[in-house]
């Protein structure tokens, strides 16, 4: 059906204009295909550990099947609350200042509509995770993108968002450890971003989901820092931590009237998180600080090993600090990044992003996820350098 | 610098040689950002010190059906003045039948995991060389039925990657 009978009339011209995203276009070309090597996923390869699973488990043979407060259990945000402050020495109270949420996804949206007025700007940082644009079109903002490069290392610089910010701008959107170029950013630049937000008076929120995944270093974060404590909201989740993809279960923590509008939209979209993956959640902060260490060392080894193995095939690549991502340059090649991801997989049935799908300053780059066995990851690296040789 | 993890040895290339240890020097200079020169020397130092004592596969026994037969046996030995357990423990660790063996603490003071051609011939080795010698106050012998996992590998299921395949 076309034309003014399709059903498409019903959509909403938001909607309907929201650009799908460049990994799904990707991913529709690899769906079936069973003898690619996948450096494409951006979940860990790892099952969520045993202990975890167990607890949840145990809690559908106890019967824990209702429904909890919308804010999470109790006992949930208590150690949410405990475990910022043993892990980023950051105060916040359980009862009123930690919202528990379906993945970091859902935090990040729920805390967008609660923050942006309509024609409000949104200032994020490019390539970036492919939702966040959307979401702030879905809330009524305007996203205004900063751009990130390789000469920086993929940091956000303070006079890119200075250039960037207006009288309408309402907040800004941060994520490091970065998705997908694996940036960390450097004591300095959080000094200097968190001067930035106040002068401005704005909403930071940052997305800091793959912060355990820091590998030198100390581990630079928003949370914690008294002075930015009122215009944070903080987001994290157990996903990348403790390998809880599929249990959909992040959090907010934000200053209580903010965490209470927040609230509001969580109640309102989806009353409370999954019970099952909560009481999982429980078991994961209470005795998972050993999983985290034993998974970050191996991401850590795998990431040694293959931005080893891209310098040396010629693919320039930084040494990122964080998340399991590498990203580099393939403009050696002479191929753009869809060109060199699409020919990679034809030739050598390798999956990779290109950097494009991440933002327009993606372009001459390739996301590579390192979350995958290390026989898997030799042998892409096998292929890749093979396909590179061909070309240069 | 990469961190000890509970099941992790101070040095992060003892955890990977035991994680893997027929990888190689090229590709585990890589992941520890180090040249395969020096991993070659560490290594052979650590074999120099007797810290790495070999090199084993993981085998599923229980697939390689050669009719042997492995048991546990829980020894009650009496300790002598001088040396208390260390003369009678090394003597029936010498024993090729004797795979691993360990001092407990509790009901018992040796456990020895022990491998034969039949359950017969273990059953010989118990009766007519352990519990023979002197020292030995009583033994209890467990035959292993099925094995679920070894040295941290599982034996059952191998791992299938049913992730989607690109994912943001």
């Amino acid at each position: 059906m076309t034309g003014s009978k399709s059903p498409l009339r019903f959509v909403s011209p938001l909607v309907r204009e929201l650009p799908k995203s460049g990994i799904r276009k990707f991913f529709d070309i690899v769906a079936g295909r069973k003898d690619v090597i996948s450096l494409g996923i951006g979940e860990p390869d790892f099952t969520t550990p045993w202990h975890i699973r167990e607890a949840a488990i145990a809690s559908l043979e106890e019967g824990w099947t209702h429904y909890t407060a919308n804010l999470g259990m109790p006992k949930l945000r208590t150690a949410i609350a405990e475990y910022m402050r043993k892990s980023f020495h950051a105060e916040y109270d359980g009862m009123t200042e930690v919202l528990v949420t379906v993945g970091v996804s859902e935090a990040f949206d729920a805390a967008l509509r609660a923050i942006v007025a309509p024609g409000d700007e949104v200032i994020y940082h490019e390539p970036c995770f492919v939702s966040y644009a959307p979401v702030i079109r879905l809330a009524g903002g305007v996203p205004v993108p900063v751009g990130t490069f390789r000469k920086d290392e993929f940091r956000v610089t303070v006079d890119r968002l200075e250039a960037a910010v207006t009288p309408k701008t309402k907040a800004l959107i941060l994520n490091f450890p970065n998705n997908p170029t694996g940036a960390t950013l450097r004591r300095e630049d959080v000094d200097a971003i968190t001067e930035f937000v106040l002068r401005h008076d704005l909403v930071l929120i940052s997305d800091e989901v793959y912060s355990e995944l820091t590998y030198e270093g100390e581990r630079c974060t928003f949370a914690g820092i008294p002075a930015l404590r009122d215009n944070l909201v903080f987001l994290n989740g157990f996903s990348k931590a403790w390998a809880m993809t599929g249990f959909r279960l992040g959090y907010v923590c934000a200053p209580a009237p903010v965490t209470d509008a927040i609230m509001k939209v969580h109640q309102y979209g989806i009353m409370s998180a999954t019970t099952v993956s909560q009481a999982a959640g429980i078991e994961a902060v209470a005795n998972g600080d050993d999983d985290i260490l034993a998974m970050r060392n191996e991401y850590h080894r795998r990431r040694n090993f293959i931005v080893a193995s891209l310098n040396e095939m010629g693919l320039d690549c930084f040494m990122p600090k964080g998340a399991f991502y590498v990203f580099p340059s393939i403009q050696s090649t002479g191929l753009t990044s869809e060109e060199f991801a699409f020919r990679l997989l034809d030739e050598k049935a390798v999956a990779c992003v290109p950097g494009t799908a991440f933002g327009t300053c993606g372009e001459g780059f390739l996301r590579c996820s390192y979350a995958t066995s290390m026989p898997q990851l030799k042998e892409a690296m096998t292929r890749m350098r093979e396909f590179v040789k061909a070309r240069t | 610098m990469l961190e000890t993890d509970s099941k992790g040895l101070c040095d992060p290339l003892l955890t990977l040689l035991q994680q893997n240890a027929r990888e190689s020097d090229e590709v585990i200079a890589k992941e520890l950002g180090t040249t395969p020169e020096d991993i070659r020397g560490r290594i052979a130092d650590y074999e120099h010190r007797g810290i790495i004592r070999g090199y084993q596969a993981v085998v599923n026994t229980d697939r390689v059906d050669d009719g042997s037969v492995r048991a546990v046996i829980e020894l009650r030995i009496r300790p002598e003045r001088e040396g208390g357990f260390d003369r009678i423990a090394q003597r029936i660790s010498r024993f090729a039948h004797v795979e691993s063996m360990y001092l407990m603490s509790g009901g018992y003071d040796l456990l020895l995991f022990v491998k034969g051609k039949s359950l017969q011939e273990v059953a010989n080795f118990v009766s007519a060389r352990l519990a023979t010698l002197d020292g030995v106050l009583a033994t209890a012998t467990h035959f292993m039925l099925k094995t679920y996992k070894d040295r941290d590998v599982l034996m059952e299921g191998d791992p299938q990657d049913d992730r989607l395949q690109v994912t943001p």
